[in-house]
């Protein structure tokens, strides 16, 4: 018997290629929305292994994903003549620059899953969040990565297809992992770690292993950010970008893949909606500046939701977070 | 006889300037069921934490199949074979009654990562092995009904028994149980009681039980340890012990009187 989530896999990363195909006729303004869904989709499904199922509060997601979007955009730039200009040359070379950007932030995810060992709660938030700020430090005062003027000149590589099939692919790996017996370790940690210890579980192990999955995927998700905009700047990553996908997490509820995905896709579109609404004439100027400024709507958002529903959109009863 | 399967030797816990536990030592072998009792704060809790690595012992060794645990993380004294239940009930809270289980699992696992990204065959097979074993630990405790519940929902007794079975899951030599029978009924014990017997003989388990009622423990351990304030003050076979002056005096004269 094939497994159903292979089967999920397949028809996604099918759905892709078919719907790629009539991506020429999409609105450029929906594509871009679209594609950002994707990649907020890669980046909160990813961020919900380590917040959600692991239970480390990660503040620094943007930071990996930085390291990823660079990273892949450095290979391109670099290296993007070795493989040619054919269709071939070209998609390889792609995908190799996604790959070196996923394990670079991987890499990265290794660096900071250390100190969340002897960390918890919002002590490790606030670690993270300085690491955040360290990548994009070290960006910002990197000159063969552009420095403080940003980096341009990558190809437009990332499309529908590579997009939907990779945030797929991240869906099919942490669904995986979290339903098996091997990934109970994530769930074991978060539940009650000196229970999980003294059921054999290696805590340790599996929270760097939480960071370094989770990292990677942002990487990846930074590489098809940098080979769509094809201009990138440290400052697209600050720990405002870090808040926007812990956001996007809570709301779906920490520890629910499907209620992520939702809560991925509806803080994506809530901000172009929002735009839109700004600029109605119908709007009372004293209501405009909250629609221009989503993060007043987040706020307001997340303070009616925590107080209605604590455990997220699609979080069960049982996903509270512990008491200590 | 031959060594030991555990030997606490002078084991010493201090906290601050209070000994929880002080120059403790005494032996379990392979297959025995001990009775470890005292009274409240006695330290019978912290002589589980010290064997189980949660604590680090001041002073004294442990040790297990001849080697010594001390210093080592708890997951690995529990790879070695030791696995415990919590006083204070510590169950996955978000889990299933199934889940609880099979995570105990985890440990034993042949395949790795790579098998549970691409689910091959043979995934799937080691897969249902892992079902058919916790499967089968939840018959021999009753608990087939709940077996897809949270855990959370089950009624008090029931996580109790489930804390044992994820325990047993871990294949354990020796398991550590602090205060199974708290909060059940007579005919509950009874029959906890029974299930412990009857599972500590099917898997050839060494067994260190703390509990308060004193029926209980005479009635099903071969021998008693007595602590209090730390230190032990009395050991041997529950005739022994029902007759010991200091016993009577530190532990069982309140009943008595
Ligand atoms: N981490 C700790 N720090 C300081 N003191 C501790 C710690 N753990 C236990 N103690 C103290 O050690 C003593 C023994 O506690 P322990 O829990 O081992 O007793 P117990 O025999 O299990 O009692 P009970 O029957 O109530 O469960 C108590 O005085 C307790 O306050
Ligand atoms: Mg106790």
């Amino acid at each position: 018997m094939i497994e159903r989530t292979k089967i999920l896999l397949l028809v996604a990363v099918l759905a892709s290629a078919a719907i790629s195909l009539f991506a020429g006729q999409i609105n450029p303004y929906y594509y871009d929305i679209l594609i950002s869904i994707g990649i907020n989709i890669i980046l909160a499904t990813s961020l919900n292994l380590v917040n959600g199922y692991t239970g480390q509060f990660s503040l620094g997601h943007a930071g990996f994903m930085a390291a990823g979007a660079y990273g892949s955009a450095w290979l391109s730039l670099a290296f993007g003549y070795v493989l040619g200009t054919s269709a071939a040359g070209t998609t390889t070379m792609f995908v190799l620059a996604l790959t070196t950007g996923g394990l670079i932030a991987a890499l990265a995810g290794l660096a900071v899953g250390i100190p969340s060992l002897r960390l918890r709660g919002d002590y490790l938030a606030i670690v993270t969040l300085g690491f955040n700020e360290i990548i994009k430090g070290v960006i910002q005062n990197a000159e063969p990565l552009g420095a403080q003027r940003g980096l341009g000149g990558m190809g437009q590589h990332t499309n529908f297809f590579w997009t939907f099939a990779l945030a797929a692919l991240t869906v099919y790996v942490v669904l995986n992992l979290v339903h098996s017996t091997y990934g109970s370790g994530f769930l074991a940690v978060r539940d009650d770690e000196i229970a999980a210890e003294a059921m054999g579980i290696n805590t340790t192990k599996y929270k760097v292993l939480a960071f370094v999955i989770g990292a990677f995927f942002a990487g990846v998700a930074g590489g098809l950010y940098a080979h769509f905009k094809q201009f990138i700047h440290p400052e697209g990553f600050n720990f405002l970008r870090s808040v926007d996908i812990v956001v996007m997490v809570i709301l779906g509820g920490m520890g629910s893949t499907a209620g992520v995905i939702l809560a991925a896709i509806l803080l994506t579109i809530l901000p172009e909606g929002l735009r839109a609404l700004a600029h109605q004439p119908w709007l009372p100027d004293s209501l405009r500046p909250i629609a221009e400024n989503r993060m007043i709507l987040y706020s307001l958002l997340l303070i009616i939701l925590m107080i209605t529903r604590p455990q997220g959109l699609f979080g069960g009863p049982g996903l509270k977070r512990r008491k200590a | 006889m031959s060594a030991p399967l555990l030997h606490l030797e002078n084991a010493t816990m201090q906290f601050g300037g209070l000994k929880c536990v002080s120059d403790l030592s005494f032996a379990v072998g392979t297959g025995e069921l001990i009775g470890l009792i005292g009274p409240n704060g006695a330290g019978k809790t912290t002589v589980f934490n010290l064997i189980t690595g949660v604590y680090r012992p001041t002073l004294g060794n442990i040790t297990f199949a001849g080697k010594s645990v001390v210093g080592h993380r708890p997951y690995r004294i529990t790879s070695r074979g030791i696995a415990r239940t919590f006083q204070n009930i510590r169950l996955f809270g978000s889990l299933s009654v199934f889940e609880n289980v099979r995570t105990a699992c985890n440990m034993h696992l042949r395949h790795g990562i790579s098998h549970a990204l691409m689910r091959g065959p043979k995934f799937a097979a080691e897969n249902r092995e892992t079902e058919c074993f916790v499967d089968e630990l939840l018959t021999i405790f009753g608990l087939t009904a709940a077996r897809d519940e949270p855990c959370r929902n089950l009624p008090y007794g029931d996580q109790r028994r489930l804390e044992i079975v994820r325990a047993l899951a871990t294949r354990p030599k020796l398991l550590l149980l602090d205060e199974p029978a708290a909060g059940m009924n007579p005919t509950e014990k009874n029959e906890l009681m029974k299930l412990i017997r009857f599972t500590q003989e099917k898997f050839g388990l060494a067994v260190l039980l703390v509990e308060h009622d004193m029926k209980v423990v005479m009635g099903i351990c071969q021998r008693i340890i007595v602590l209090d304030y730390g230190r032990k003050i009395a050991e041997g076979t529950p005739a022994q012990i029902r007759s010991d002056p200091k016993v009577i005096a530190a532990y069982l004269g309140k009943e008595a009187a």
